[in-house]
Protein backbone atom coordinates (compact mmCIF):
# COMPACT_ATOMS: atom_id res chain seq x y z
CA UNK A 1 0.00 0.00 0.00
CA UNK A 2 1.56 3.31 -1.08
CA UNK A 3 1.45 6.79 0.63
CA UNK A 4 -0.78 8.42 -1.69
CA UNK A 5 -3.38 5.62 -2.04
CA UNK A 6 -4.54 6.72 1.95
CA UNK A 7 -6.71 9.05 1.98
CA UNK A 8 -5.66 12.85 3.54
CA UNK A 9 -8.52 11.99 6.88
CA UNK A 10 -8.82 9.22 8.72
CA UNK A 11 -12.20 7.66 9.53
CA UNK A 12 -12.08 5.21 12.26
CA UNK A 13 -14.98 4.48 10.69
CA UNK A 14 -13.89 2.46 7.68
CA UNK A 15 -11.82 0.33 6.35
CA UNK A 16 -9.57 0.93 3.06
CA UNK A 17 -7.42 -1.37 1.02
CA UNK A 18 -5.87 -0.77 -2.60
CA UNK A 19 -4.69 -3.52 -4.94
CA UNK A 20 -3.04 -4.03 -7.86
CA UNK A 21 -4.08 -6.50 -9.91
CA UNK A 22 -2.44 -7.45 -13.39
CA UNK A 23 -6.07 -8.09 -15.43
CA UNK A 24 -7.82 -5.69 -17.45
CA UNK A 25 -10.61 -3.65 -15.68
CA UNK A 26 -13.44 -5.65 -17.43
CA UNK A 27 -11.83 -8.68 -16.11
CA UNK A 28 -11.08 -7.83 -12.63
CA UNK A 29 -14.63 -6.41 -12.12
CA UNK A 30 -16.18 -9.61 -13.51
CA UNK A 31 -14.02 -11.96 -11.07
CA UNK A 32 -15.55 -10.03 -8.21
CA UNK A 33 -18.47 -9.54 -8.92
CA UNK A 34 -19.71 -12.50 -11.29
CA UNK A 35 -17.10 -14.85 -9.80
CA UNK A 36 -17.12 -14.11 -6.34
CA UNK A 37 -17.61 -18.00 -5.32
CA UNK A 38 -14.37 -18.81 -6.55
CA UNK A 39 -12.30 -16.94 -4.40
CA UNK A 40 -14.74 -15.36 -1.22
CA UNK A 41 -12.98 -17.83 1.74
CA UNK A 42 -16.39 -20.01 2.07
CA UNK A 43 -14.94 -22.00 4.11
CA UNK A 44 -14.79 -19.98 7.01
CA UNK A 45 -16.57 -16.50 5.67
CA UNK A 46 -20.06 -17.40 5.67
CA UNK A 47 -23.08 -17.21 7.79
CA UNK A 48 -25.61 -20.27 6.92
CA UNK A 49 -26.06 -23.55 8.45
CA UNK A 50 -25.29 -25.38 5.21
CA UNK A 51 -21.85 -25.38 3.32
CA UNK A 52 -21.55 -22.34 1.94
CA UNK A 53 -21.26 -23.18 -2.51
CA UNK A 54 -21.70 -19.61 -4.31
CA UNK A 55 -21.22 -16.20 -3.48
CA UNK A 56 -23.91 -14.50 -5.27
CA UNK A 57 -24.28 -10.87 -6.56
CA UNK A 58 -27.54 -10.11 -8.65
CA UNK A 59 -26.40 -7.66 -11.03
CA UNK A 60 -28.19 -4.70 -10.99
CA UNK A 61 -29.29 -1.85 -8.37
CA UNK A 62 -31.14 -3.73 -5.62
CA UNK A 63 -30.26 -6.66 -6.15
CA UNK A 64 -29.24 -9.24 -3.95
CA UNK A 65 -25.79 -10.22 -2.25
CA UNK A 66 -26.23 -13.63 -0.62
CA UNK A 67 -24.33 -17.07 0.05
CA UNK A 68 -25.92 -20.48 -1.39
CA UNK A 69 -25.17 -23.42 1.12
CA UNK A 70 -24.89 -27.31 -0.85
CA UNK A 71 -28.44 -28.08 0.16
CA UNK A 72 -29.32 -25.15 -2.13
CA UNK A 73 -30.64 -22.67 1.00
CA UNK A 74 -29.40 -18.97 0.88
CA UNK A 75 -28.58 -16.44 3.09
CA UNK A 76 -28.13 -12.96 2.57
CA UNK A 77 -25.30 -11.06 2.75
CA UNK A 78 -26.80 -7.17 1.60
CA UNK A 79 -27.46 -5.92 -1.36
CA UNK A 80 -26.39 -3.93 -4.67
CA UNK A 81 -27.02 -0.03 -3.74
CA UNK A 82 -24.58 1.49 -6.86
CA UNK A 83 -24.18 -0.38 -9.96
CA UNK A 84 -21.74 1.32 -12.30
CA UNK A 85 -19.52 -1.70 -14.53
CA UNK A 86 -16.67 -1.80 -14.62
CA UNK A 87 -15.36 1.14 -12.71
CA UNK A 88 -17.77 1.08 -9.34
CA UNK A 89 -19.89 -1.33 -6.99
CA UNK A 90 -21.89 -0.44 -3.72
CA UNK A 91 -22.84 -3.12 -1.57
CA UNK A 92 -24.46 -2.98 1.95
CA UNK A 93 -23.67 -5.34 4.40
CA UNK A 94 -27.30 -6.19 6.37
CA UNK A 95 -26.49 -8.93 8.66
CA UNK A 96 -27.53 -7.64 11.98
CA UNK A 97 -26.24 -9.45 15.27
CA UNK A 98 -28.24 -12.28 15.64
CA UNK A 99 -27.68 -13.12 11.89
CA UNK A 100 -31.23 -11.70 10.21
CA UNK A 101 -31.20 -9.50 7.28
CA UNK A 102 -31.82 -5.62 9.34
CA UNK A 103 -32.18 -2.79 6.78
CA UNK A 104 -31.44 -0.09 9.89
CA UNK A 105 -27.45 -1.34 10.44
CA UNK A 106 -26.26 -1.60 7.14
CA UNK A 107 -22.65 -1.44 6.47
CA UNK A 108 -21.28 -0.31 3.44
CA UNK A 109 -18.78 -1.77 0.82
CA UNK A 110 -17.45 0.64 -2.07
CA UNK A 111 -15.65 -0.89 -4.55
CA UNK A 112 -13.46 0.81 -7.08
CA UNK A 113 -11.72 -0.65 -10.23
CA UNK A 114 -9.52 1.72 -11.65
CA UNK A 115 -7.94 1.27 -14.88
CA UNK A 116 -4.03 1.26 -15.35
CA UNK A 117 -3.12 0.69 -18.49
CA UNK A 118 -4.97 -2.16 -20.92
CA UNK A 119 -3.47 -5.07 -18.83
CA UNK A 120 -3.44 -3.02 -15.54
CA UNK A 121 -6.45 -2.09 -12.56
CA UNK A 122 -6.03 -0.77 -9.24
CA UNK A 123 -8.83 -1.93 -6.80
CA UNK A 124 -9.75 0.32 -4.25
CA UNK A 125 -12.10 -1.30 -1.75
CA UNK A 126 -13.64 0.98 1.49
CA UNK A 127 -16.04 -0.87 3.93
CA UNK A 128 -17.31 1.80 5.93
CA UNK A 129 -19.83 3.26 8.40
CA UNK A 130 -18.24 0.56 11.01
CA UNK A 131 -19.61 2.81 13.76
CA UNK A 132 -22.93 0.64 12.80
CA UNK A 133 -21.31 -2.80 12.48
CA UNK A 134 -19.17 -1.83 15.74
CA UNK A 135 -22.37 -0.97 17.82
CA UNK A 136 -23.36 -4.43 18.59
CA UNK A 137 -19.83 -5.62 18.93
CA UNK A 138 -21.16 -7.12 22.54
CA UNK A 139 -24.08 -8.73 21.19
CA UNK A 140 -21.87 -10.14 18.51
CA UNK A 141 -19.43 -11.49 21.08
CA UNK A 142 -22.09 -13.83 22.46
CA UNK A 143 -23.50 -15.21 19.27
CA UNK A 144 -19.65 -15.85 17.81
CA UNK A 145 -18.95 -17.92 21.09
CA UNK A 146 -21.34 -20.22 20.38
CA UNK A 147 -21.77 -20.99 16.51
CA UNK A 148 -19.80 -22.08 14.03
CA UNK A 149 -17.94 -20.85 11.28
CA UNK A 150 -18.15 -17.23 11.32
CA UNK A 151 -17.67 -18.20 15.31
CA UNK A 152 -14.94 -19.55 14.61
CA UNK A 153 -13.47 -16.40 12.73
CA UNK A 154 -14.98 -13.90 15.52
CA UNK A 155 -13.28 -15.72 18.10
CA UNK A 156 -10.11 -14.39 17.36
CA UNK A 157 -12.07 -11.24 16.61
CA UNK A 158 -13.46 -11.33 20.32
CA UNK A 159 -9.80 -12.02 21.43
CA UNK A 160 -8.74 -8.49 20.16
CA UNK A 161 -12.08 -7.05 21.28
CA UNK A 162 -10.91 -8.30 24.89
CA UNK A 163 -7.63 -7.38 24.52
CA UNK A 164 -8.84 -4.02 23.63
CA UNK B 1 -30.87 -4.47 24.15
CA UNK B 2 -30.37 -2.40 21.11
CA UNK B 3 -28.66 1.06 22.19
CA UNK B 4 -29.28 2.03 18.77
CA UNK B 5 -32.49 0.78 18.07
CA UNK B 6 -33.97 4.64 19.01
CA UNK B 7 -33.82 6.91 16.77
CA UNK B 8 -32.87 10.10 19.13
CA UNK B 9 -29.50 7.59 20.55
CA UNK B 10 -28.67 7.37 16.88
CA UNK B 11 -28.85 11.10 16.14
CA UNK B 12 -26.74 11.59 19.33
CA UNK B 13 -24.10 9.27 18.37
CA UNK B 14 -24.09 10.26 14.72
CA UNK B 15 -23.36 13.96 16.68
CA UNK B 16 -20.48 12.26 18.48
CA UNK B 17 -18.67 11.23 15.36
CA UNK B 18 -17.54 14.90 14.99
CA UNK B 19 -15.35 14.84 18.62
CA UNK B 20 -16.10 15.29 22.29
CA UNK B 21 -19.23 17.55 22.98
CA UNK B 22 -21.49 18.40 26.35
CA UNK B 23 -24.54 17.06 26.92
CA UNK B 24 -26.20 21.03 26.32
CA UNK B 25 -23.85 21.00 23.04
CA UNK B 26 -25.29 17.52 21.95
CA UNK B 27 -28.82 18.57 22.89
CA UNK B 28 -28.75 21.82 20.69
CA UNK B 29 -31.52 22.52 18.00
CA UNK B 30 -32.48 19.37 18.79
CA UNK B 31 -36.27 18.26 19.81
CA UNK B 32 -35.61 16.29 22.93
CA UNK B 33 -34.72 18.21 26.67
CA UNK B 34 -31.28 18.06 27.84
CA UNK B 35 -32.25 15.77 30.83
CA UNK B 36 -33.34 13.12 28.09
CA UNK B 37 -30.64 13.87 26.01
CA UNK B 38 -28.90 12.61 29.26
CA UNK B 39 -30.90 9.67 29.50
CA UNK B 40 -29.93 8.66 26.30
CA UNK B 41 -26.59 8.76 26.85
CA UNK B 42 -26.44 6.94 29.65
CA UNK B 43 -27.63 3.93 27.85
CA UNK B 44 -24.64 4.56 25.44
CA UNK B 45 -22.45 4.71 27.90
CA UNK B 46 -23.94 1.64 29.45
CA UNK B 47 -23.80 -0.11 25.32
CA UNK B 48 -20.00 1.24 26.05
CA UNK B 49 -20.58 2.81 22.35
CA UNK B 50 -20.03 6.32 23.91
CA UNK B 51 -17.31 7.33 27.49
CA UNK B 52 -17.56 10.39 28.95
CA UNK B 53 -14.84 12.57 31.07
CA UNK B 54 -14.61 15.23 33.24
CA UNK B 55 -13.77 18.82 31.99
CA UNK B 56 -13.82 21.51 34.64
CA UNK B 57 -17.23 21.80 35.51
CA UNK B 58 -18.68 19.85 32.75
CA UNK B 59 -18.40 16.28 31.18
CA UNK B 60 -17.98 15.83 27.57
CA UNK B 61 -18.57 12.84 25.70
CA UNK B 62 -17.16 10.44 22.74
CA UNK B 63 -17.49 7.73 20.84
CA UNK B 64 -15.55 5.16 22.42
CA UNK B 65 -12.91 4.26 19.84
CA UNK B 66 -12.27 0.89 21.40
CA UNK B 67 -15.70 -0.58 20.15
CA UNK B 68 -14.86 0.50 16.53
CA UNK B 69 -11.18 -0.38 16.88
CA UNK B 70 -11.53 -3.94 17.04
CA UNK B 71 -13.85 -4.38 14.40
CA UNK B 72 -11.18 -2.52 12.32
CA UNK B 73 -8.98 -4.40 13.43
CA UNK B 74 -10.77 -7.32 12.85
CA UNK B 75 -12.01 -5.97 9.21
CA UNK B 76 -8.40 -5.19 8.23
CA UNK B 77 -7.11 -8.48 8.00
CA UNK B 78 -10.39 -9.90 6.94
CA UNK B 79 -10.37 -7.66 3.53
CA UNK B 80 -6.14 -8.59 2.98
CA UNK B 81 -7.19 -11.87 2.84
CA UNK B 82 -10.16 -11.59 0.66
CA UNK B 83 -9.30 -9.25 -1.44
CA UNK B 84 -5.34 -11.14 -2.12
CA UNK B 85 -7.35 -14.44 -3.00
CA UNK B 86 -9.44 -11.73 -4.84
CA UNK B 87 -6.09 -10.81 -6.81
CA UNK B 88 -5.28 -14.07 -7.67
CA UNK B 89 -8.38 -14.97 -8.81
CA UNK B 90 -8.68 -12.35 -11.35
CA UNK B 91 -4.57 -12.60 -12.57
CA UNK B 92 -5.63 -16.21 -13.10
CA UNK B 93 -8.72 -15.49 -15.52
CA UNK B 94 -6.50 -12.59 -16.80
CA UNK B 95 -3.96 -14.76 -17.78
CA UNK B 96 -6.59 -17.70 -19.38
CA UNK B 97 -8.48 -15.13 -21.45
CA UNK B 98 -5.09 -14.04 -23.24
CA UNK B 99 -4.24 -17.69 -23.73
CA UNK B 100 -7.53 -18.07 -26.16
Amino acid sequence: MTGESRPAGFDPNSVRKVVPVQAPQQVAWQVFTEKMGGWWPLATYKIGRANAVDAVIEPRVGGRWYERGDDGSTCEWGHVLEWEPYSRLVLSWDISADWQPDPNLKTEIEVRFVAEGADRTRVELEHRRLDRFGARRDEMRRIFDTEGDWGRLLESFARRAEAA
Amino acid sequence: MDALGDPTRRLIFERLQGGARSVGEIAEGMAVSRPAVSQHLRVLKDARLVMDQPLGTRRLYSVDAKAIQAIRDWLDGFWDQALGAFKEAAEHEARERKRR
